[in-house]
């Protein structure tokens, strides 16, 4: 429970973009070992065939945390990938600045990252099926959503809708980007109204949450899916265990939070393996796509 | 991070009220501090007319005029903190008072069909100004059995599919909906994770969104985050003077990024919560203006403003037909936010529709086909 905690703890409260990294496999980090050891159990990985395993322990299987970019190239049939709204960047609406500025945040973690913004979306055929993807990077400001996190995801829905696409979404947020105070909490409803209209038009909208889905993103656009898959051992919850815990002062159960704990309690379809996701994303839209 | 701060406040404000009975206002915030000893003053001076049959009233009237003008600089010049403290005002006017002062015949109705009747948010028919609606609103509670009863405003999952079952009922009999939003935030425990309280507030955004009747939303106190969205997406939202709204609590705010619940004040300053800031931001629409004092001070003034702010946006919005109002708010829901695009970081753009894929006319967002480097 302690070490969860922990884990949890950095999660919510880790907006500090040094810390971000820990123990966490990330491609664009420049200088790295060959090998490395799994936080779970204890085996020492050979980097590339951990790559190669899409970064999962070859041991115990653990799943860790994918940045976008790898995300999309472990999903997407090679090449077809087309980006869409890739040029959308923050504005500061509030002039945000707690030890450092949220426009100088922003510029680091883009350059530690590579990403512009939190999330990518574009069109992309998945074993051979077209669909509109989007899917987010826990590594850019803990997948926070702010504005433009916000529209690209509205923009895929209304894309979706427009072709007739299946909307696949790869989801991995620690909630609204506190440094765009309120304008990122209505964002929430933003990406809401556009997926009622996906709804509406009879489009077919998948969710795979992926470690950690959590607080303003599970309980907006994460929750909305026709179908809502999950990889093994992912965080989603809405409030901060440790917000929990000082709440009501009691123990919490054993894998609270947890995408096991959240199938067991009825609020996902199913927990899917990452080896298995292309052909079980196939699969749903085999049965539920246009 | 703690949410326990909640419960801190209220004890504490418990024991002020205890210890300065004689103040009507009961709890007295830092910053009131000199207009309470103006006001106590004044009490004095009536108090030693009654005794001793001195005049006093021209000391009194002078002494009031002074209190006027030092509560208006006062309360005009009020910092995002120092609004926080008078929106969680121990004395301020909730719900269930707004709703005793301005709907007739309120009719509660309960449960959400599934699990209990969740306290922490009443709905009920009511008439207002002679519009019948459905009125959704937090329910934070006055003494402390209601407060731990209604987990001081916190609701359940169930609380919010509640609301969603009452608004589907007002949609479905052509009653407009009216949500009174007073929230520290939804409730962080184990039965509201278990009940699903994300998909909950999902659900809402997502059905709110597309009701088929119109909906008014006004902040009267407490905006906390999901908890205060989850009923407040609407046609018309609106704030009371002295409310705030927030993506998170100031304490909560300060203890990620300071470490310290004490950075609070800053936090609160960082947040842009304040009615006129949201305002600026086009998050919310309207500021309705509180009696002067805030609107502990006057209850029935900040009611009759409330109700003619509610009559006035329902007398409009009932004239507008369904297709043409879900159109409205699906565009307003839509342009929230900002961003620049094309890297051109002279201008923020906006979103100016809902155009995914409608194509560069005006400077909205634009699809750009794009080989992505993977
Ligand atoms: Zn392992």
């Amino acid at each position: 429970m302690g070490k969860k905690n922990q884990q949890i703890d950095n999660i919510q409260a880790d907006v500090d973009t040094k810390k971000t990294q820990t123990a966490e496999v990330r491609k664009v980090d420049v200088p790295q070992g060959l090998w490395m050891k799994c936080d779970k159990c204890g085996e020492m990985l050979y980097r590339k065939e951990f790559e190669e395993n899409l970064h999962c322990c070859i041991k115990c299987n653990k799943h860790y945390r994918v940045d976008a970019r790898t995300r999309v190239e472990q999903l997407v049939d090679p090449g077809t990938f087309d980006e869409r709204l890739a040029d959308l960047t923050s504005t500061d609406p509030l002039e945000f600045k707690d030890r450092i500025s949220y426009k100088d945040r922003l510029a680091q973690v883009e350059k530690k990252t590579g990403m512009k913004e939190a999330v990518i979306i574009g069109k992309c055929y998945i074993k051979g099926r077209p669909l509109v993807l989007g899917v987010m990077d826990p590594f850019f400001i803990m997948g926070s959503m702010g504005s433009v996190v916000g529209e690209k995801i509205s923009a895929a829905a209304e894309l979706a809708c427009e072709e007739d696409l299946p909307f696949i979404m790869v989801t991995a947020s620690g909630g609204a980007r506190m440094m765009e105070g309120m304008v990122s909490l209505v964002q929430m409803a933003k990406t809401s109204a556009a997926l009622a209209r996906l709804d509406d038009n009879g489009g077919l909208y998948v969710v795979v949450m992926t470690d950690p889905t959590t607080a303003g993103v599970a309980a907006s656009f994460a929750f909305l899916g026709d179908i809502i898959i999950a990889e093994p051992g992912t965080m989603i919850g809405f409030a901060g265990p440790r917000v929990i815990w000082n709440t009501v002062k009691a123990e919490l159960p054993e894998g609270f939070q947890t995408a096991e704990f959240m199938l067991e309690h009825g609020f996902i379809d199913r927990i899917v393996d990452r080896h298995d996701l292309r052909n079980e994303i196939a699969r749903i839209i085999d049965y539920c796509g246009k | 991070m703690r949410l326990c701060w909640y419960w801190e406040i209220m004890n504490m404000a418990e024991q002020n009220a205890g210890k300065k009975g004689q103040f009507p206002g009961g709890q007295i915030l830092d910053f009131e501090r000199p207009l309470v000893q103006i006001e106590q003053q004044i009490l004095e001076l009536e108090h030693q007319q009654a005794v001793t049959g001195r005049d006093c009233t021209a000391e009194a009237r002078e002494l009031r005029s002074t209190l006027v003008t030092l509560m208006k600089k006062t309360y005009s010049n009020l910092k995002p903190w120092e609004k926080v403290q008078v929106a969680r005002h121990q004395k301020r006017p909730q719900a269930m008072d707004y709703i005793q002062m301005i709907v007739r015949d309120f009719c509660e109705i309960n449960g959400d069909r599934q699990f209990r009747n969740d306290k922490s948010i009443i709905t009920g028919l009511g008439r207002l100004a002679g519009h019948k609606c459905m009125i959704v609103a937090h329910r934070k509670g006055r003494d402390i059995k209601e407060k731990v009863e209604c987990y001081f405003g916190c609701a359940h999952p169930e609380g919010y599919r509640k609301a969603l079952l009452k608004m589907q009922l007002a949609a479905k009999f052509h009653l407009p909906v009216v949500c009174l939003i007073d929230t520290p935030g939804a409730y962080p425990g184990i039965g509201a994770e278990e009940r699903g309280i994300a998909q909950a507030i999902a659900v809402n955004l997502m059905e709110m969104s597309r009701l088929q009747t119109p909906i008014v939303c006004v902040v009267i106190a407490e905006g906390g985050s999901g908890g205060a969205l989850g009923i407040g997406v609407g046609d018309r939202i609106a704030a009371l003077e002295h409310a705030y709204y927030s993506v998170i609590t100031p304490e909560g705010c300060a203890a990620i990024l300071w470490k310290t619940a004490e950075m609070a004040p800053k936090a609160a300053e960082c947040l842009k919560l304040t009615p006129k800031d949201l305002k600026k931001l086009k998050i919310i629409d309207d500021i309705i203006p509180e009696p002067l004092g805030g609107a502990h001070r006057d209850p029935s003034v900040a009611a009759s403003n409330l109700e003619h702010y509610i009559a006035e946006s329902l007398t409009r919005l009932k004239r507008i037909p369904t297709e043409k109002l879900l159109q409205q708010r699906y565009d307003k829901i839509r342009h929230l936010g900002e961003f620049f695009q094309s890297g051109s970081a002279a201008t923020p753009v906006k979103t100016k529709r809902p155009a995914a894929l409608t194509l560069p006319v005006t400077g909205g967002p634009v699809f750009q086909s794009q080989a992505v480097r993977v």
